[in-house]
């Protein structure tokens, strides 16, 4: 389809990505300012996206206090892996990787539009292509905000942000490609079985000896498929209003043909521009909700299982003390290797404790964490449902009035004008 | 206004933000002028937008904040109205704004009978002498009769009215379905062929009364009722509404008369059905064969409008439909995403989170009834009513197709008239005096048939102009008052859905 130039790309300028573009989902990153990390640029380009990574910092780790280098995606991805796969981490809560670049929904609606475009009056049209273009946007801006959260977590958390692949991740001015391939071969698939298997790890379950990471194992597992299960929901509340609004767009271009005005007169303007406005509304709506619901929902699923991760791998740190107890049995009771096997029980032993008392720690800021992002954002939501509201209100109050006021044309454009101020 | 290159989510805090200086209605600039000199009446084309001069027509192509740039075009009122209130001045709150002088000039002439010159656009009273039209039917309390296949549905139909013409202020009848069809078909017969427009009575569904008879008593059968109820109601409103069909015994009869002969012939399988059937379908092959020669611009114009409008009126009462269904949806995925909630706020072992989540999913599930009422808003103000004034149209086509009839007539029996005059002078030239009187006096008969035909012509041609007019009148001010009332019920809608917020608010700043 021609009209959208899909290849062109689309640049979001530090003004466009700080511009009222609410923080949804966590708070208090970014603040230490020995450590600062922003994405203040991206480049789109079909559906690769070049996120531009600023750092600046008063830690004499890095070469520079000030500099920027170009990501892509599986960059992000690539530092993820590699800090799951470090053993000295296993204690902790891995920030979730931010999820690939999606833009289905709009391509989806792009190739839609070029289908129907026959059947479309000219208005309706260029309002869904408008439509379509800022849904894309949203998706792009959305996108960089994910992988900037995910960088500020490292950055405001004491133990990974010393870590080398992180520092390299911020500094290398060169291309990480070729890192990323050799990472792919030495953990290709591990890491994907490892997750497979790790739900039976925990549930089948070794016996757990701490009351607290019980109380965990028993809370996350249920908490996870009940956020799992309204994230779904809530995302389909958010197409039920994108559709809505579509509906909107479509009925007011209808009324606004110039064949129906003849009946209507004028009335059909205010009809019109309140369907446009309510329009405005709906889908302004489905974009807030959204940013607020849907993804602080979405985002503490992941970070839900990233918690889980934690505890399998405990489990699996559990596990491996078992055995070696058991090994160190046999070797007594065939006196054969002894000291190795105390050795091994030791470190077993040691390893567990390390994850248990780190992981402690980490699942009880988590779960502080998670309240206050709540917090934040229920209240958030709550204000801007009554904002939207109190708009919808006055418009219709408004085009009621106009509607009643039919004669004094002049009178009731200026009623209306002052309200648009007003809002 | 805007460049090619804005984000069109810039406007992320208000809907109608306008830049400062921004004028609501720019200035009429170098396009055609509006003015016409001597009467024209409104064609589609005049009421473009090209008045704004270079502004084009589409809403949508540039800044969609500024609703209000093409608002300027379409309307025209009298001078004197307009000097009113320019010399008046609103209220000084209101900015003093470009003038949109584009829009009040004196467009349309008094030469012609249509509702445009008419100096306010709604207020006008059917001044038709007598009563002044104070008349109100409402349809209730729908009841079955009877069982199984023969079983009916019966509606009482009360009528409060001052007028004269009735013998009580306040009564009720009971009436069932086939009674308002059968009042519609004699309506039909006695008005369609001299040009009046006959409102259509409600659709058969045999599917809806079929599940009614069997006693489903269930909701989408409540539903139908409910439905058919309400299209009972708006139809015999509009029928009292028309001066002349208030008037007729029929009505009367109907509306007064506690026992009421039934109807057979309105069956939908009976042979009077498919009479009707055959009927329907000689006009339509008809139609395509007459070719008339349209005098009057009037009534060209007028027809292209018509079939215009019944194309757009469809298509937007189909997008309505969907609006319904998809609102449906969002009401029920806001339930479904409630229980959801509901089960989160039990498993978070935060407290007052754990509160806080549980009052979420209480609010979603009251917004998901809101939601349900709206789109029950949805249907019966705007649907239904863009679905009647689809089937209204056809009526108003068929009045035209009446005219066209009476033309054939009157055209048919002048044919008739110049051959028998021809004839009659083939007879006086071979001399046959006898069969020459009797041509003579069947050229006399024809001749009165064919001033009666021109006479007919020239009546429907009157009624329908009249008609039309009426119509246009009734229907801006149906729309407007019913998209008052819609507007009213989403006005109520976004006061509860605040008040529910709000209740919600402090619970989730309550969270430590």
């Amino acid at each position: 389809s021609s009209w959208f130039n899909w290849a062109k790309p689309v640049q979001l300028s530090r003004e466009e990505l700080t511009k009222k573009y609410i923080r949804s989902v966590s708070v208090d990153l970014n603040n230490d300012a020995s450590l600062l990390i922003d994405i203040p640029d991206a480049l789109c380009e079909r559906d690769k996206v070049k996120f531009t990574v600023h750092t600046k910092t008063t830690l004499s780790s890095f070469q520079k206090p000030e500099f920027s280098v170009p990501r892509q995606h599986e960059d992000f991805i690539w530092l993820h892996d590699t800090l799951v796969e470090t053993e000295d981490y296993a204690g902790l809560i891995i920030p979730p990787a931010p999820p690939k670049p999606d833009f289905e929904g709009p391509r989806e609606k792009m190739h839609k539009l070029g289908e129907g475009e026959a059947t479309m009056t000219k208005e309706e049209y260029t309002k869904m292509k408008q439509e379509l273009e800022a849904e894309y946007l949203a998706v792009f801006k959305k996108t960089v905000q994910v992988h900037e959260i995910f960088l500020q977590r490292l950055s405001s958390h004491p133990i990974l942000n010393k870590d080398r692949n992180f520092q390299i991740f911020l500094e290398y001015d060169q291309d990480l490609s070729v890192r990323r391939k050799n990472a792919k071969e030495m953990f290709g698939g591990f890491f994907k079985n490892m997750v497979k298997s790790a739900d039976e790890v925990l549930i089948s379950g070794v016996k757990e000896v701490d009351d607290f990471f019980e109380q965990e194992k028993t809370f996350l597992l249920d908490y996870y498929s009940k956020i799992k299960d309204s994230t779904a929901k809530a995302e389909k509340m958010t197409r039920s209003h994108k559709n809505i609004a579509d509906d909107y767009i479509r009925i007011s271009s209808l009324m606004y043909q110039q064949k129906i005005t003849r009946i209507l007169i004028y009335t059909h303007i205010v009809v019109t521009m309140s369907f446009v406005s309510l329009q405005k509304v709906e889908g302004r709506v489905a974009s807030d909700q959204e940013l607020k619901l849907t993804e602080l929902l979405r985002y503490y699923m992941r970070d839900i299982q990233a918690a889980k991760d934690l505890l399998y791998r405990r489990a699996r740190a559990l596990a491996d003390y078992e055995n070696s107890n058991k090994a160190l049995d046999k070797a007594r009771l065939k006196s054969k290797d002894i000291p190795q096997a105390e050795e091994h029980q030791q470190q077993c032993l040691q390893k567990f404790d390390k994850l248990s008392e780190s992981g402690k720690k980490e699942l009880t800021s988590f779960k502080g964490r998670r309240v206050v992002a709540f917090r934040k954002n229920l209240i958030e939501m709550a204000e801007l449902e009554i904002k939207h509201a109190k708009v919808r209100s006055s418009i219709q109050l408004y085009y009621i009035c106009f509607i009643m006021c039919t004669n004094e044309l002049q009178y009731a454009w200026g009623i209306c004008k002052i309200l648009c101020e007003q809002i | 206004m805007a460049d090619a290159a804005r984000d069109p989510q810039q406007d992320d805090t208000g809907l109608l933000e306008l830049e400062d200086g921004e004028d609501l209605f720019p200035e009429p600039g170098p396009g055609p002028a509006l003015e016409e000199s001597g009467p024209a009446s409104l064609t589609t084309e005049d009421l473009s937008t090209n008045a704004n001069g270079p502004k084009q027509a589409s809403l949508f192509d540039d800044d969609p904040d500024d609703l209000f740039a093409e608002a300027t075009e379409e309307v025209s009122l009298d001078s004197p109205d307009r000097d009113v209130l320019l010399s008046d001045g609103p209220s000084p709150a209101i900015t003093p704004m470009t003038p949109p002088t584009s829009v009040i000039t004196p467009r349309i002439g008094h030469a012609h009978d249509d509702m445009f010159t008419h100096s306010s656009f709604d207020e006008i009273e059917e001044e038709d002498g007598g009563d002044s039209f104070d008349i109100h039917i409402s349809v209730s309390d729908p009841e079955k009769v009877g069982d199984g296949m023969n079983a009916y549905m019966a509606y009482k139909v009360t009528t409060k009215t001052s007028m004269s013409l009735f013998k009580l202020r306040e009564f009720s009848v009971r009436r069932r379905f086939s009674d308002f069809l059968g009042l519609h078909s004699k309506l039909a017969s006695k008005y369609l062929h001299i040009g009046y427009i006959v409102p259509p009575a409600p659709e058969k569904s045999i599917v809806g009364m079929t599940k009614v008879k069997v006693g489903k008593e269930d909701q989408s059968s409540n539903e139908f009722v409910e439905k058919r109820r309400s299209a009972l109601e708006r139809y015999l409103m509009r029928t009292v509404k028309h001066p002349i069909l208030l008037k007729d015994p029929d009505v009367l009869q109907f509306l007064e008369s506690s026992e009421l002969p039934r109807a057979v012939s309105t069956q939908a399988l009976s042979s009077a059905g498919l009479l009707r059937m055959v009927n329907k379908a000689a006009d339509a092959v008809n139609k395509m064969t007459i070719k008339m020669n349209e005098s009057d611009a009037w009534f060209e114009e007028k027809q292209q409008h018509f079939e215009n409008l019944d194309v757009q009126l469809r298509k937007l009462h189909a997008s309505v439909e969907s609006l319904v269904l998809h609102r449906k949806e969002l009401s029920m995925n806001m339930a479904s995403f409630a229980k959801s909630a509901a089960m989160l706020g039990n498993s978070e072992d935060h407290t007052a989170l754990s509160r806080a989540l549980s009052q979420l999913a209480e609010v979603e599930e009251k917004i998901d009834q809101l939601q349900q009422d709206q789109a029950n808003a949805d249907f019966y103000f705007l649907s239904e009513l863009l679905g009647d004034y689809v089937r209204l149209i056809t009526a108003v086509k068929g009045v035209f197709d009446q005219r066209m009839k009476t033309w054939q007539k009157w055209q048919d029996s002048q044919m008739m008239l110049q051959k028998k005059r021809e004839a009659e002078a083939k007879l006086q030239f071979n001399n046959k005096p006898d069969k020459l009187q009797q041509a003579k006096d069947e050229i006399k008969e024809l001749e009165m048939k064919v001033q009666q035909g021109e006479r007919d012509f020239e009546q429907i041609s009157k009624t329908i102009r009249k008609e039309v007019g009426r119509f246009e009148k009734e229907r801006v001010k149906d729309f407007k008052s019913t998209v008052i009332q819609y507007l009213e019920t989403l006005l109520q809608t976004q006061q509860q859905m605040i008040k529910y917020w709000e209740a919600f608010l402090p619970e989730a700043k309550a969270i430590s």
